[in-house]
């Protein structure tokens, strides 16, 4: 399956780019985050530390073990800091 | 129910007028950029789409939860100045410790659970990501 992944501030810069698209099998967000490591040592680095990193699943705030099939949009970031 | 996520200033006044109409209180709180540290201005990066439906989930929530009349929330994102406002909620309802009450939970919910991302700008150029506070995360614990 196709999935647009999205990063956000501080893991946007890491990685080098707002968002890309993906073909993977990953059945849950664990699968897809060890997937996106070994895309690059940038990926690799920015989500080492998963304690520091969000996801939101179709736009809907979500955790590792969040299941993707049938996801279109998975997005990374840090702790939000709004208000 | 209003919600609206825009890089312009607002017009506080103009947004009021006639907010709350029929009901008995209306609470209204403006956050502004603070001059912390020389701090000349923030950015603020968001979530186009999730940024609105979050927001509306939470002023959804709150007129569920405190029987408010109304809710409005407002909120920028891109560069703001040190001074300017960057966000705003107003609550209407028949008395006032509800409205009261929406408006702290709405600001609380907004902290940490809104998808934005503030960096700080001072004279000399971008500085680092604002870390979120671990005392913004509690403060959800209070509802």
């Amino acid at each position: 399956m196709t999935i647009d992944v999205l990063y956000f501030a501080w893991l946007r810069e890491r990685i080098g780019v707002p968002r890309e698209r993906v073909d993977t099998a990953a059945a849950t967000v664990r699968d897809l985050v060890a997937e996106l490591s070994a895309r690059s040592d940038w990926h690799a680095a920015a989500l080492s530390d998963l304690s520091a990193v969000r996801v939101a699943v179709d736009q809907r705030l979500g955790d590792l073990d969040a299941p993707l099939p049938g996801a279109r949009e998975v997005a990374f970031f840090p702790p939000m800091t709004g208000g | 129910m209003r919600v609206l996520v825009q890089p312009e200033p607002f017009d506080a006044a103009a947004l009021l007028d006639g907010f709350g109409a029929g009901a008995g209180a209306v609470v209204t709180f403006t956050g502004l950029v603070r001059a912390d540290d020389g701090l000349v201005a923030l950015e603020l990066e968001h979530y186009p789409g999730m940024t609105e439906a979050a927001l509306t989930q939470h002023a959804q929530a709150a007129m569920d939860r405190f029987a408010l009349t109304d809710a409005l929330v407002v909120h920028r994102h891109g560069r703001i100045a040190a001074g300017e406002p960057i966000m705003m909620v107003a609550t209407a309802a028949p008395h006032r410790r509800a409205a009261f009450d929406a408006a702290d939970f709405l600001m609380d919910w907004l902290k940490s659970r809104a998808p934005f991302w503030k960096r700080e700008i001072g004279p000399e150029g971008p500085r680092g990501w604002v870390a979120a506070k671990a005392e913004d995360e509690a403060a959800l614990d209070r509802w």
